[in-house]
């Protein structure tokens, strides 16, 4: 038979606080556990929904990236005339694009004469039909063919000159500003957009070479077709994904380094508050030598107190956990950026702290609890009752 | 009427034959009882004095299931509680057992209803039969308009008195007291004895006092002296 839940209840109240230390020490580990999480969840959502799964990337075989791949027009040819590929009264709905990273002064740090990179994509004229999810929120989009850009609102944010109508200098080159582009919270609104065409005299690229090709499927079931036409055709070397897949595996080495050192922090953190509830647990056992001695001689069985001291620890552990959590979702929504490994620069992303997550947290919470409550439990019911009883 | 020295079988509520208790500190073995033989009938209020460390609480712990002798047998109503496993002591106790202690063990943060009510949550009662005999026995003990109050909140006296009546409310077997009188002054102490006499003369309980007060001691039908080990 358990013993009443007040009496563990009562008991943390009669000590609220030291009760009060551990469920703080749990509260701030549970809150910087979440926080990790929530960093790498909004780093890997603005990754992903940055491609299309009715969107196939096309990269030279081997490339890792954008960065190190590279399409010739005749190959470009052959991609747009696949008949996997969906089309309109305009033509195939491809997207042959360029990237250069172009290092602009950071809005938040001009003073300092900071500077970071930002991406700087060179476009097809069909690039905003194939990339759906992104549209022009502010101005209008460019123009081909002229020294025009449109700004990532993210990337406007961050750094500073990128205003509608103002000039910037990339590769030499005077380019105005033109729009304000809204991806939709993925990486597109961290980027710069210009005309591949104009772009890349820009920066010295050779016309008629291009990076990557962005493809709209006919449907999202032909994306092993269009792979099987392209990589069975011997005029190309190239591999092809599916857009999401991509941009999911582009977010791994990152989403990885921030989990690490996340749950680095979190794992530090939460020994520190695990020693917080076993010093509250232990001097509260050693202080109620006395009644649990009692409790045992009154028939209740070690299994009731060992239950009665566990239940404490978790109760101190589900507030810390409730409290942790709730500190947490303030920073649902708010941006930041880190540097993309696979393309060297700088990526704007909200920290996303989804219910899954706060799950996540109190269940850590009630895990440091359980940690934290065994020890002094076990300690309580291993003395014999005489014993206890004879040492007071 | 209670005995000691009797080795012949007996249908005394409690009996013990030949009961010792050992203990080893480093390698000196103390021998804190040696062969006790004691019979204490039903409704008995018996009294055991001695000076302290002669092995008065340890007697008392081995009759209240709280430890096991090193040899000899225990008899509570015929059944050998000497061969019980430590989990079948608890549950036994649970049922035979009322425990009165020195300094009244209550437990802090409950208040006197729910200390009292304790060791009923050990019984099949409901709700409401446990709530009827924690007000009955709390009654018994004069407290029942004070059931809310927490320890804190009740004097020594009050405070014992709680203890009484959380040791009486599962009906058990017998009551043992261990020192129910030191810690508290002499008008407090003689209306703890009154009531245990109460409990012995009206309700036909048996009750094992631990005591040192010779006053105390002089409320019990019988007296025994424990001194090194040994009753008489």
């Amino acid at each position: 038979m358990a013993l009443p839940l007040v009496y563990s209840v009562e008991s943390l109240r009669a000590r609220w606080r030291s009760s009060l230390v551990a469920v703080a020490g749990i509260a701030g580990s549970v809150a910087v556990f979440v926080a990790m999480l929530a960093l790498a969840r909004g780093f890997e959502q603005a990754l992903v929904s940055t491609g299309s799964p009715d969107n196939a990337m096309i990269r030279r075989a081997g490339a890792t990236s954008e960065m190190d791949s590279v399409i010739d027009m005749e190959e470009l040819r052959v991609i747009e005339d696949a008949p996997e590929v969906a089309r309109d009264a305009r033509g195939p709905l491809v997207s042959a694009e360029i990237v250069v990273i172009v290092a602009l002064p950071l809005r938040a740090l001009r003073a300092e004469g900071a500077e970071a990179n930002v991406q700087v994509r060179g476009i097809g004229a069909r690039a905003l039909d194939v990339h759906q999810g992104v549209r022009v929120a502010q101005g209008r989009m460019l123009t081909p063919g002229t020294a025009e850009i449109v700004v990532g609102r993210y990337a406007r944010e961050s750094y500073a000159g990128l205003e509608p109508g103002a000039t910037v200098r990339l590769g030499g080159t005077p380019f105005q500003v033109v729009g304000v582009l809204d991806g939709g919270g993925s990486a597109f609104d961290s980027e710069i957009w210009a005309d591949a065409a104009v772009l890349g005299p820009a920066y010295q690229r050779p016309r008629g070479y291009y990076q990557s090709a962005a493809a709209r499927l006919a449907s999202r079931e032909t994306l092993d077709l269009l792979r099987q036409r392209l990589t069975s055709d011997p005029r190309m070397r190239h591999q092809v994904d599916r857009e999401t897949d991509y941009y999911a595996k582009a977010s791994e080495a990152m989403r990885g380094l921030i989990l690490s050192l996340g749950a680095l922090v979190a794992a530090v953190m939460g020994i520190g508050a695990v020693c917080g509830a076993l010093n509250t647990l232990y001097s509260a056992v050693a202080e109620r030598a006395r009644e649990l001695a009692t409790i045992r001689a009154l028939g209740f069985g070690s299994g009731a107190v060992l239950i009665a001291i566990v239940a404490e620890s978790l109760l101190l552990s589900a507030v810390g956990g409730l409290v942790g959590v709730a500190a947490a979702l303030p920073l649902d929504g708010l941006t930041t950026s880190t540097l993309n490994f696979q393309t060297f620069s700088h990526v704007s992303f909200a920290f996303r702290v989804t219910p899954d997550l706060l799950g996540l947290g109190v269940a850590f919470a009630l895990a440091m609890g359980l940690v934290g409550g065994l020890p002094p439990a076990l300690r309580a019911v291993r003395v014999p009752v005489a014993v206890a009883l004879r040492d007071l | 009427m209670a005995r000691v020295g009797a080795t012949a079988p007996s249908e005394a509520l409690i009996c013990l034959r030949g009961v010792a208790k050992n203990y080893r500190r480093g390698s000196e073995d103390l021998h804190v009882l040696t062969d006790v033989n004691l019979d204490v009938d039903r409704g008995e209020f018996v009294a055991l004095m001695g000076p302290s460390g002669s092995g008065k609480s340890t007697l008392l712990n081995l009759i209240g299931g709280l430890d096991v002798p090193s040899a000899g047998i225990i008899r509570v109503a015929g059944d050998p509680i000497t061969s019980l496993s430590r989990s079948k002591l608890t549950t036994w106790r649970a049922r035979h057992v009322g425990f009165v202690f020195q300094m009244y063990n209550l437990i802090p943060v409950l208040s006197a209803f729910r200390n009292v009510e304790l060791p009923l949550l050990l019984l099949p009662l409901s709700k409401a039969e446990r709530r009827e005999r924690v007000a009955t026995a709390l009654r018994v003990v004069g407290l029942d308009d004070r059931m809310d109050h927490k320890p804190r909140e009740l004097s020594g006296g009050q405070q014992q008195r709680v203890a009484i009546a959380r040791a009486i409310v599962g009906d058990p077997t017998f009551l043992l007291c261990d020192e129910p009188t030191g810690d508290l002054d002499r008008h407090s102490a003689d209306e703890i004895l009154d009531m245990l006499h109460h409990l012995v003369g009206d309700f036909g309980k048996t009750v094992l006092m631990v005591t040192h007060d010779p006053r105390a001691a002089a409320r019990a039908q019988v007296t025994f002296h424990l001194d090194k080990g040994e009753l008489s």
